[in-house]
């Protein structure tokens, strides 16, 4: 009886074996059949498939207990066969699944769907709908910066919306804890710009002109735009990931019945606390950055400490400090809107948080460095 | 008749996370070709207890043996190979969400032998009407399935490589009451024919009712083992207010009646 096939452990059971003899047209079938034993059934039924003999005799004599996968894989097999002529008989009792599998197959699952198969002008649809996406995309984003500006409005009116507390957090895991990759990174860029200007400008006996390049360098660009980078790369992908994942857990959806505004509470204070954070980093970065470079006029150069002060004072005006920190805030909010809004646009998959993720650091870098010229140009018309 | 050695064999088990104490020696045997079910209020550990069986989590003390070896002393390779012969379905699915039905079923089969891919395609197609899905399921993604879908193909998944035990978390949880007793009688199939062990983790009183050979019942960090009328007729206050609380009493009144015709 089949109901005691209770399976014992397979450690001392007959190794399974599928042999095809075209010339006798029979299919012999030893041992128990295993889910790790189909692709030896899998070789055997493709040897069948391809002689297409006119009588087949399945022998089951000396096999034993199936499992339900290769059993299935068989019987489908002797099917195909059989509706294509071929005559299938058995030796030997079958695989007690086979009753269960007509059971099966009595009721009507459907077919699968076709994979689809695109003609010219689905393309051509397909390509108008890629562009439409990409239009909806822009206004999707319009409308991602109003809402936050209107969720901002609304919060600024009272104090309790603005959540200090959270934003306080924010500011902590997005700010105090950057402090040290941000000032070594500052420290190590200038440390190598001082280098490469005392090197080029000795030829011309102008090597105290190094002290301008730093100093002016650090404050009016690197200093913020390494912070950025470092910040886009930390907390834009932080934000994008933490939002992303609130998203595929229905969170977001969750604090959506509470009445509560997702804008409001989830991202209007990560980008508030970029925005206040990023210039604190900066001015953390344009100090180690113009340490290091003090560090190493005074290594190459023997520029005793005083002279290198009284060379800072001459070559910076009172704009360069401010031509730099300006910009912060507004790099602050551009990583923060960014990486916000990838995370909310996370849907489904677990594989569209990382690609969005991904854009989000990429995106916000890019936006950093556009922002960057832009400003470049116009401190430039405007002679800051 | 299934044999009634004991395939799992739970011994003194200890869990803890940090200063709570989850299980504080927790032991039964569970017998080859047995529907075991495993009930307990929330936040009780069942299912911490079923990771713990699965060699997901070391516990603290105590040993597991499945089919004679202790999981818990096992190596990194051992485990590997051990786990192959059981199936899960966890309590939220854990469906991979960026792989389409049929690629989730396909997995632990490609993984496991190397088979052509219409092979693979055929033995969806079997697991899917095992389940009781329609064909075209198999290229949805995860997020497009309701949640009773979602189960089934959970346990699509777990029967994949036709496992000798099966562990389930609440599987028929979010199912409604005709998927519920189909799930059942699959169940019970399964075990008919393959002479599977089967641990399940329900709230289902009727899935109980109908498929337990035996229920552990987790109570005070303590299992008590019995059969189904041995623990309906057990007097612990939360026992008893399980099986005679208001759903507790229509079931009874439903197996009073089913044995009276
Ligand atoms: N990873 C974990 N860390 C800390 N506590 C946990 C962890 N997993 C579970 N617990 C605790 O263990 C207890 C049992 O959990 P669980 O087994 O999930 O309960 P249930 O019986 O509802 O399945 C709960 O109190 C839970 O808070
Ligand atoms: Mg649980």
């Amino acid at each position: 009886m089949l109901a005691s096939a209770a399976r014992e452990p397979r450690r001392s059971v007959m190794e399974f074996s599928a042999d095809f003899d075209p010339a006798s047209g029979r299919l012999t079938l030893a041992g128990d059949c295993a889910m790790l034993d189909a692709p030896a059934l899998e070789r055997a039924l493709g040897q069948l498939r391809g002689a297409a003999p006119a009588g087949l005799e399945v022998n089951f004599e000396r096999s034993g207990t199936f499992d339900i996968g290769p059993a299935w894989l068989l019987r489908r097999a002797l099917h195909v066969l059989g509706a294509s002529g071929t005559q299938v008989r058995y030796r030997g009792q079958p695989p007690g699944h086979f009753a269960y599998f007509d059971e099966l197959l009595g009721r009507d699952a459907g077919r699968f769907p076709e994979p689809a198969k695109l003609t010219l002008s689905q393309r051509f649809t397909a390509f108008g709908h890629a562009v439409a996406d990409r239009v909806d995309g822009w206004y999707e984003e319009l409308v991602y910066g109003g809402q936050l500006l209107t969720s901002a409005a609304n919060a600024w009116r009272s104090v309790r919306r603005l959540r200090i507390p959270s934003i306080v957090r924010h500011m902590h895991e997005t700010g105090v804890q950057a402090i040290p990759v941000v000032a070594v990174i500052a420290f190590l860029i200038s440390v190598i710009s001082a280098y490469i200007g005392a090197q080029q400008l000795r030829p011309f006996g102008a090597e105290i002109f190094t002290v301008d390049l730093v100093t002016i360098g650090v404050l009016r660009e690197l200093g913020v735009l390494l912070t950025a980078i470092m910040v886009a790369g930390r907390t834009g992908s932080a934000y994008a990931a933490e939002l992303g994942v609130m998203k595929l857990n229905d969170e977001v959806d969750a604090l959506e019945s509470m009445g509560l505004n997702p804008y409001e509470v989830l991202v209007l204070p990560r980008v508030v606390a970029l925005v206040l954070v990023l210039p604190l980093l900066t001015v953390v970065a344009n100090a180690m950055g113009i340490a290091g470079g003090a560090l190493l006029t005074n290594y190459l150069l023997d520029l005793p400490w005083q002279q290198f002060v009284s060379r800072l004072d001459s070559a910076i005006a009172d704009t360069t400090l401010w031509a730099g920190l300006v910009k912060a805030p507004v790099f602050g909010l551009l990583i923060g809107l960014t990486g916000t809004m990838r995370g909310l646009q996370v849907r489904e998959s677990s594989r569209e948080l990382g690609r969005l993720t991904t854009v989000a650091v990429v995106q916000s870098i890019f936006l950093v460095i556009f922002a960057d010229a832009l400003f470049a140009i116009y401190f430039l018309e405007i002679d800051f | 008749m299934p044999d009634p050695g004991p395939v799992i064999e739970l011994d003194g088990i200890e869990n803890r996370f940090g200063a709570q104490v989850v299980h504080d020696g927790v032991g039964f045997d569970v017998r080859r070709g047995e529907i075991f079910g495993l009930v307990g209020g929330s936040g009780s550990g069942k299912s911490v207890l079923l990771k713990t069986i699965l060699g997901l989590r070391r516990p603290d003390a105590g040993r597991v043996l499945v089919e004679g070896q202790d999981v818990t002393a096992m190596n990194d390779e051992e485990l590997r190979r051990f786990k192959r012969r059981y199936g899960v379905t966890f309590q939220h699915g854990a469906l991979f969400t960026s792989l389409t039905v049929a690629e989730n079923i396909k997995l632990p089969v490609a993984e496991a032998v190397d088979l052509d891919e219409a092979t693979l395609d055929a033995l969806v197609e079997l697991r899917l009407r095992m389940v009781g899905l329609t064909l075209d399921t198999a290229a949805k993604a995860p997020a497009q399935l309701s949640g009773g879908m979602v189960k089934r193909v959970a346990l699509a998944r777990a029967l994949a490589l036709d496992p000798a035990i099966l562990f389930l978390d609440e599987p028929t949880a979010g199912l409604d009451p005709i998927a519920a007793t189909e799930f059942d009688e699959l169940i019970l199939y399964l075990r008919r024919t393959l002479g599977l062990t089967i641990v399940m983790v329900t709230h289902d009183l009727d899935t109980l009712a109908r498929t337990c050979d035996r229920v552990a019942v987790l109570v005070d960090r303590k299992v008590i083992v019995d059969t189904l009328e041995g623990i309906v007729a057990h007097d612990h206050p939360w026992i008893h207010s399980y099986f005679h609380g208001a759903r507790g009493r229509a079931i009874s009144a439903e197996r009073e009646a089913g044995r009276g015709a």
